[in-house]
């Protein structure tokens, strides 16, 4: 059985954990191509108007795994990865979402275990294995090994990741995100780039952001290059704790750079209409303003234009590098 | 200590009862007003849902008008509102005002802490205490939504247009007045007696509709424009799907609504089988629900990028299609217009009629 697994959202965070699991239980596993033109334009068509535009990009990678004759789509109901807190409230409702139009798309059928620890750590185990049982009559002996092995090729990714590798120089290759020139190392400047991984990394939706601020003289730093668990110490730093992880994630990296003076800006990526950014943004520029980080929040959408963003990318890097120049100088 | 609370809809009505009882001195937030928008709008985060920016609005007029303490409903997810206040005291602060904070979380967090925060702010209130007016007061509230409800059902008869909007302001001022339980007895009955005495015309062919959707956007007629005062003065029979009282009982049991959540859960299973906060799986069921006891149509309520709304209005079509019945979306923000809003309701009554005349022509 040929099993799809769209190239969007949390593919930018679990990819080798879940292909592997698949693989394991004896399916072979084929990913959508890195969102395009057509992909995202189909999915704008069929997805509602006010949906995230990474949504509306994930009905599109499902339309084209039907389109390249899967016999089932990967989309897995992330309810929860930790206790006392949720994912987003549309990964919770993706598979009903993607479900309602399924008969309609005459999308293959959908694979989607309830992943959901917000009650008990530890939960995914036997949610997994229970789903390789039900759905593929694995043994559990075979089960357990599936995800031990998925776990290890996770672990493996994210010690890429901490050593500064972006996800796209580990996952499948891509013609994004890749720079052309960059400017001499000692002039450089640190930004921290901040958002949900697949808005940054999706080269498409973000117009290649990731190399066009290399281009104009940054040296990236990613949530990811640090420790998750400082991450998620680091999170606790608000008035009230966050209840969505990845929200969390977001935070604990802007708290820990501007404490650490880890970056010189920030770029702050956020998707129109995203629920939970439109609230966090308050509590970050606050803390970037705080401790003087300039920071530019970006929204992307699916209407987003190059030229716009090209332009205050420039104005952003520019004030960075004559600020560098500024610094050198008075050394 | 001058505390305040944001407006939505009637719930002034039972603050200030449950705030007597405990002898805070409540600054009632002057009525949502296109200036408690604006307010909102140009403070409040661009993305952030509408009912957030109302409450910044009702914050800086209440602010404005004497209040030092501000409190608001927490929660722990997964949609926005656990997380509202926190953000409106950032945004509030930055602005440069001046007051003490509260977050109200949930009883089930801990009934300490629960406790504590309504001891915060009436000082020497004992638990015993607390819970007796807290029990007293959910009585009172209880009697008001039976009171909204059946002026909901009653305005689509009603021979004098305008007359049950009346009668409820008078039934109100009954209610309003009860302090024992004893007189909140008598008081539910008699102010019941005044809407029941409205004149009504029973023969009259009323199409019947569902509102469903977002708890804010449902319970507060100024982000909605009123729309079920102009539906019920159509002759639209409206059975509405959240109640306060219903929210804040922990058995869910929906006293009010009629159908418990677990059976509301039961209806949403085959299209949505999972809570996704706010009141996602709930739009979904109780469409279902409508559906099978014969409405004609329902009609969804929610604020942009409302996210379980989102999902929800993702999956209805499905709903709409298996059980027949038409749905209709309408989204606010503070640039909805009233005029685009009363259109489409038209179009989709007539719709609802059209429907009806073809229906009986079958039979
Ligand atoms: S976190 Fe924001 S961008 Fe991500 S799925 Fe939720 S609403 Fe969309
Ligand atoms: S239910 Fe919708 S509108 Fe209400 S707080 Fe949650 S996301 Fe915002």
């Amino acid at each position: 059985m040929r099993v799809g697994i769209p190239r969007s959202l949390l593919y930018y965070k679990y990819l080798p954990f879940w292909k592997t699991f698949l693989v394991q239980l004896g399916l072979d596993v084929e990913t959508s191509p890195l969102t395009n033109k057509q992909i995202l334009s189909r999915g704008v068509e069929v997805a509602e108007n006010e949906l995230c535009v990474p949504v509306k990009a994930f009905y599109g990678h499902c339309m084209a795994l039907r389109d390249r004759g899967v016999d089932a789509i990967f989309v897995p109901r992330v309810v929860s990865v930790e206790e006392r807190a949720y994912t987003c409230p549309k990964f919770l409702g993706l598979p009903d979402m993607i479900g309602a139009v399924a008969g309609d798309l005459e999308l293959p059928p959908l694979l989607s275990p309830r992943l959901n620890q917000r009650e008990k750590p530890r939960e995914f185990k036997h949610q997994l294995i229970e789903f390789a049982r039900e759905r593929f009559g694995l043994g559990r002996a075979a089960a357990v090994a599936a995800l031990e092995n998925a776990r290890l090729a996770q672990k493996h990714y994210q010690q890429g990741l901490l050593s500064g590798r972006k996800p796209l120089d580990l996952l499948p290759t891509s013609r994004f995100n890749v720079p052309r020139r960059r400017p001499p190392r000692s002039q450089r400047r640190r930004i921290g780039l901040l958002g949900h991984p697949y808005n940054i990394y999706d080269g498409y939706l973000t117009q290649n952001l990731i190399a066009r601020l290399e281009e104009m003289g940054a040296e990236l730093v990613l949530p990811e290059m640090t420790d998750h668990r400082l991450l998620m110490q680091a999170a606790t730093d608000v008035p009230k704790q966050l209840y969505w992880s990845y929200e969390k994630e977001i935070m604990g990296a802007v708290n820990i750079w501007t404490e650490k003076k880890m970056v010189d800006g920030i770029v702050y990526v956020l998707a129109f209409a995203c629920g939970p950014d439109s609230l966090i943004q308050v509590l970050i520029e606050h803390r970037a303003r705080e401790h003087r980080v300039p920071l530019m929040s970006i929204t992307i959408d699916e209407h987003s234009g190059e030229a716009g963003l090209v332009t205050r990318i420039e104005a952003f890097t520019d004030m960075l590098m004559r600020q560098g120049r500024k610094k050198r100088t008075a050394a | 200590m001058r505390v305040t609370a944001p407006q939505m809809g009637n719930l002034h009505l039972m603050l200030e009862d449950l705030f007597r009882r405990m002898g805070v001195d409540y600054v009632k937030p002057p009525p949502s007003s296109t200036r408690t928008l604006e307010l909102g709008a140009k403070y409040g985060p661009e993305f952030a849902c509408l009912p957030l920016k109302i409450n910044i609005g009702n914050f800086i007029e209440a602010l404005e008008a004497g209040a030092d303490t501000l409190v608001m409903a927490g929660g722990h997810g997964p949609c926005r509102f656990g997380y509202y206040g926190i953000v409106e005291e950032r945004i509030l602060r930055d602005l440069g005002y001046d007051f003490r904070f509260m977050m109200l979380e949930p009883f089930s967090d801990g009934a300490w802490a629960f406790y504590k925060t309504f001891e915060a702010l009436s000082p020497g209130l004992s638990i015993r205490k607390l819970w007796k007016i807290l029990k007293v007061s959910f009585a009172k509230a209880r009697a008001f939504d039976s009171l909204y409800k059946r002026a909901l059902e009653i305005r689509a008869y009603e021979v004098n247009r305008g007359d049950t909007t009346r009668a409820l302001k008078e039934a109100e001022a009954v209610m309003a007045a009860a302090d024992t339980r004893e007189e909140i007895e008598a008081a539910a009955a008699e102010s019941m007696a005044v809407i029941e005495a409205v004149d009504q015309d029973p023969g009259r062919d009323v199409l019947k509709v569902g509102i469903v959707g977002e708890f804010y956007l449902l319970l507060e007629p100024f982000s909605n424009f009123g729309l079920e005062e102009m539906l019920g003065h159509k002759g639209v029979y409206l059975e509405r799907s959240v109640w306060v009282t219903d929210w804040i009982a922990p058995h869910r049991k929906n006293i009010i609504f009629g159908y418990p959540h677990r059976l509301i859960e039961e209806k949403a299973a085959p299209y949505l089988d999972q809570n996704v906060g706010g009141e996602g799986r709930e739009t979904v069921g109780t469409t279902v629900i409508f559906a099978e006891r014969g409405f004609d149509g329902v009609i969804q309520l929610l604020p942009f990028g409302c996210m379980p709304e989102n999902i929800a209005t993702s999956i209805l079509p499905r709903v709409q299609q298996d059980h027949d019945i038409p749905v209709l979306t309408l989204t606010f923000d503070e640039q909805t217009g009233r005029a685009g809003m009363v259109t489409r309701v038209e179009a989709f009554l007539d719709l609802l009629k059209a429907r009806r005349g073809s229906r009986l022509q079958a039979v």
